[in-house]
């Protein structure tokens, strides 16, 4: 056991600042560990989220040294040993107290996404795909939501003015995983995803790639393959019914 | 009350895990005005940590499998404590619940012919289980989420809102139920950011707010899970079955300390993972009991060539049901074979290739190599058991999932009878969308039959809300206790003396234990404002965890057996008279009253599932000769064309009918005589008892 130097973040939406605790950390611990710990003998009201303090929900997403991380996926041992561990609140998002973030934003975005369009012909149990073809869009669907992407991503963070049209990486994996599904009925999401969500802002900076914790390639498998030129698809028609035959090809089998 | 903001909906699903957001999806399909009241942001409920998949019998893998063999499999891991008819119910629809799911954009791993791929799973005689590699739950939520969304979207398109019939309420938690005349008005909760209250006025509640292993200290469970719906249905005046029966999950992890008890998904033995002591002996085998003789591999050889040949060879001891998985691990450790931390080795590193291992198991192998710095592909894991699951849960009728309440249902881990005295793993995502749908179904036809909707009284939101702020102070008060402390006693108290072994002596200490700490509660203040103040909310739910961890001891203590997930040192071995006893909790004046009741008996159909062999395990001896003179004995591996025969054509004396008939055999040998009329009440046909609310009404 030893006693280490913490800077958290506390305050609201009128303003907050950095306080210090001094806290005891065991071995293997993580900082969502301390976190709690802080919550159980110095600052019962310390306001954080979390979940399942396993990488899995998402929850507890904020900004340690800076940098976005999950709180329960980093562990005590990544810091050298007099080093002071500062955790703010994500920046992106609006504090609601302490490390809690307003995140409906990514939520408002999520609904308006055009959902999946199944298939008018298919009923259910007739669903056919091959491994290959879902693994593709299996690799978005990864995602925990934790936002770190979105947090990360220059277009929105400190540029509240760009939040209206730009649905942000979260979204566009979303939508790549969605136009990669191979029984989704609409063939639009390309467009949609340059009309809609503000695709074209996105300037491939790979930041959103760095901080995703499910190790999503973001960027080369979603962004860059839905920022191929639309043209490709919708002018060529052997392209377009090569994909209509593949279908009815998987659904007899 | 003028200042509280208010609602009104046709049905309120309290829970947004795959339990509540089916239950919604149905109601609002229904046409029901429904909201959803999550305890987190939506989309991160418990679900998302379920791993392995979903069982249900598709037949993709082994086309002998069928709903007859999984209900055969559910009945054998719940020790012949399942209630049938849910068993039966839950058998049958999970396939069209997992198909379903694709409809809504879902992605399952799949076989070579394209359809949905099955694995493996303990107790389950044939791969079962629907899967997405170990993050089975994630793909459950978040498709059932973007089901939500898409309605919502429809809703947005025909009426301009997007909120007009589905609305999400996130961050909300429940404190109190509202009634009115003995039935359902509605509900009161509190924005967890603003720690405002919020009334919602609603004739029909659906729970589905999971269970409560928030009150063990070894948990795989995260800090929503503290019994809220248990302990507000019995406020309600509803019943709990069962609630001895805790399952702990064999495998959780063991170090470091600040991961422990967090699961190690069963699909690492499903696909090939070993149990090892320090020894490097594989010691499952010299666990198998015997009901489990016959189906179980004897040999390291045999168990290792089921994998590949699973028609000519029995499955290895390492897919036992998770009772007794947990069982032989902690003897283990005792007998000081343990590994260095407490646990035991389980070990994929040299049963697969590293590349298989990411493939198959990709959180598995993250978790490790973040969470404990072991890469497991190149070493054993160390693995101990964690609390999991309850079992038991709100009693409900078995089609509507009705509670004794008029207008309360419950779905998922927080109702009760599913899965008897243990659940097989894959039984859980499969029940949640099998009875949440039932639920919502239910209470909007239970809204559809009302005459006029009762109201709430401003006396009952007053006194919730007052009892509420009770518990929050400015600024901390000498003397007063402190929420997390004492919810670290109470974690304590259940870990040590109500844990996955349990003996007469050591359970009456924890009644005394939580009776101290009842009273300690009663002085529990946290300190701080109204916004977002977790101290202030986990004073909240430590009054539900209190009462919920009261049943399990009074109920372990009672039940003066070994079954399923609960183990009595003092009384081992399974006594076939308590395989007919349902042990009810309800809320009297003096805290929780427990009372002994006739599990509903199994129809001849059902019950000629199994062999005469089996059957003489469990039943007693005046049950095998009632069996014996129905000539019973049967196979379940017919194909699917028998499929839904048995329970609605063949015999007028199954379903419904017999449970809400009496069986001369059910209570003539219970344990205790007072074996009461309660089975007809709570089991009767739910339409039944609609039609009793709207009588009480007119
Ligand atoms: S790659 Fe695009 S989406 Fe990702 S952080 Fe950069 S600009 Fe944002
Ligand atoms: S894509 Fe990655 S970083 Fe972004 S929300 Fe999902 S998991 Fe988080
Ligand atoms: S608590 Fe779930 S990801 Fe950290």
């Amino acid at each position: 056991m030893t006693t280490r130097h913490f800077r958290v973040w506390r305050g609201d939406d009128e303003g907050g600042e950095l306080t210090d605790f001094d806290v005891e950390v065991n071995e293997g611990e993580v900082v969502l560990d301390i976190i709690h710990r802080l919550q159980a003998t110095q600052a019962p009201d310390l306001a954080v989220r979390w979940n399942c303090k396993a990488g899995k929900c998402g929850s507890c997403s904020a900004e340690i040294n800076g940098k976005p991380r999950l709180l329960c996926m980093t562990r005590m041992s990544t810091f050298t040993a007099d080093e002071t561990i500062t955790v703010t609140p994500l920046r992106t998002f609006p504090v609601v107290r302490d490390l809690v973030t307003d995140v409906s934003y990514n939520y408002e975005k999520a609904r308006a996404m055009p959902a999946f369009a199944p298939p008018a012909d298919l009923k259910p149990g007739e669903y056919r795909m091959q491994q290959v073809d879902v693994e593709r869009s299996q690799e978005f669907r990864k995602c925990i939501e934790c936002f770190l992407c979105q947090n990360t991503c220059h277009v929105i963070r400190d540029h509240e003015e760009n939040k209206p049209p730009f649905s942000g990486p979260r979204l566009f994996i979303r939508a790549a995983e969605l136009d990669m599904h191979p029984l989704d009925a609409r063939e639009d999401r390309k467009e949609l995803a340059q009309a809609e969500q503000g695709l074209g802002y996105c300037n491939i900076t790979k930041c959103c790639t760095e901080v995703c914790p499910e190790h999503i390639k973001i960027t080369d498998n979603a962004i860059i393959p839905m920022k191929e030129r639309v043209v490709d698809r919708r002018y060529d028609p052997l392209v377009w019914l090569g994909r209509k035959i593949l279908r009815r090809d998987q659904i007899k089998n | 009350m003028s200042e509280i903001e208010r609602h009104s909906f046709d049905v309120l699903v309290i829970g947004a895990g795959g339990a509540g957001l089916r239950a919604a999806i149905e109601a609002r399909s229904a046409g029901k005005k429904t909201a959803i009241i999550s305890k987190s942001l939506f989309g991160k409920a418990h679900t998302v940590m379920a791993e392995g998949g979903a069982a249900a019998a598709l037949g993709n893998v082994n086309s002998r499998d069928n709903w007859m063999v999984h209900f055969r499999d559910t009945i054998r891991g719940g020790k012949f404590l399942n209630h049938y008819r849910m068993a039966e119910l839950h058998a049958k629809e999970a396939p069209d619940r997992i198909w379903e799911l694709e409809t809504y954009g879902a992605l399952f791993d799949r076989t070579k012919d394209g359809r949905i791929s099955q694995r493996n799973f303990g107790g389950h005689e044939y791969p079962r289980l629907a899967h997405v590699g170990d993050r089975t739950g994630l793909e459950m939520i978040r498709t059932l989420q973007q089901k939500i969304v898409s309605l919502q979207q429809d809703d947005k398109n025909n009426v301009g809102s997007y909120e007009s019939k589905l609305k999400i309420f996130a961050e909300t938690t429940i404190v109190e139920l509202l009634m009115s005349e003995g039935r359902i008005a509605g509900a009161l909760g509190y924005y967890r950011d603003t720690g405002r209250f919020v009334l919602f006025e609603a004739p029909a509640v659906v729970l589905a707010t999971g269970g409560i292993g928030k009150s063990f200290k070894v948990t795989s469970n995260s800090w929503e899970y503290t019994g809220d719906g248990h302990a507000l249905a019995m406020r309600a005046g509803a019943t709990l079955v069962n609630m001895e029966f805790v399952q702990f999950h064999p495998t959780g992890m063991v170090w470091p300390p600040s991961v422990k008890g967090i699961l190690v998904t069963e699909s690492v033995r499903g696909d090939g993972g070993v149990l090892r002591n320090s020894e490097g002996r594989r010691f499952m085998f010299d666990y198998i009991p015997e009901v489990f003789k016959s189906q179980y591999a004897t040999t390291e050889e045999e168990g290792d060539r089921w994998y590949t040949d699973p028609d000519n060879n029995k499955r290895p001891p390492e897919l036992l049901p998770r009772d007794e998985v947990a069982r032989a691990i902690n003897s283990e450790v005792k007998a000081g074979r343990g590994s260095p931390h407490g646990g035991v080795f389980l070990d994929v590193s040299t049963r697969m290739k590293a590349e298989e291992i990411i493939k198959r198991l990709p959180s598995m192998h993250h978790q490790f190599k973040e969470l404990a710095d072991v890469d497991i592909t190149k070493e054993p894991m160390e693995v101990g058991p964690t609390c999991h699951y309850v079992m038991g849960g709100i009693e409900v009728d078995p089609e509507s999932q009705q509670s004794k309440v008029p207008g309360l249902f419950a779905a998922g881990e927080v109702s009760g009878g599913m899965h008897g005295s243990n659940r097989l793993g894959g039984n859980s995502l499969s029940d949640l969308l099998v009875f949440g749908k039932r639920a919502g179904e239910y209470a909007a036809a239970y809204v559809d039959g009302l005459s006029e909707r009762p109201r709430t009284t401003d006396a009952d939101v007053a006194a919730a809300s007052t009892a509420a702020l009770d518990l929050l102070t400015e600024q901390p008060e000498e003397g007063a206790e402190n929420p997390y402390t004492l919810q670290h006693d109470l974690q304590q108290v259940m870990n040590d003396l109500v844990g996955i072994i349990r003996r007469a002596g050591e359970l009456e200490e924890a009644l005394t234990r939580l009776a101290e700490l009842r009273k300690r509660a009663a002085n529990v203040k946290a300190s701080g404002g109204r916004r977002y103040n977790p101290g202030w909310h986990l004073a909240m739910d430590l009054r539900n965890m209190l009462t919920v961890s009261e049943c399990i001891a009074k109920a372990a203590l009672e039940r003066s057996e070994s079954r399923g997930g609960h183990t009595r040192e003092d009384n081992p071995g399974m006594d076939p008279n308590w395989r007919k006893v349902n042990l009810i909790c309800s809320l009297g004046e003096n805290g929780v009253v427990l009372k002994r009741q006739p599990l509903p008996t199994m129809p001849d159909e059902l019950l000629s599932l199994f062999d005469r062999s089996e059957l003489a395990k469990y039943l007693t001896e005046a049950e095998l000769a009632d069996f014996d003179r129905i000539g019973g004995g049967g196979e379940a591996t017919g194909g699917d064309e028998s499929g839904s025969a048995p329970a609605e054509t063949e015999s007028e004396a199954v379903g419904m009918v017999s449970a809400s008939e009496h069986p001369p055999t059910a209570d003539a040998d219970t344990p205790d005589g007072d074996a009461v009329d309660d089975a007809t009440a709570t089991t009767g046909d739910a339409t039944t008892k609609t039609d009793d609310g709207n009588g009480d009404k007119a």
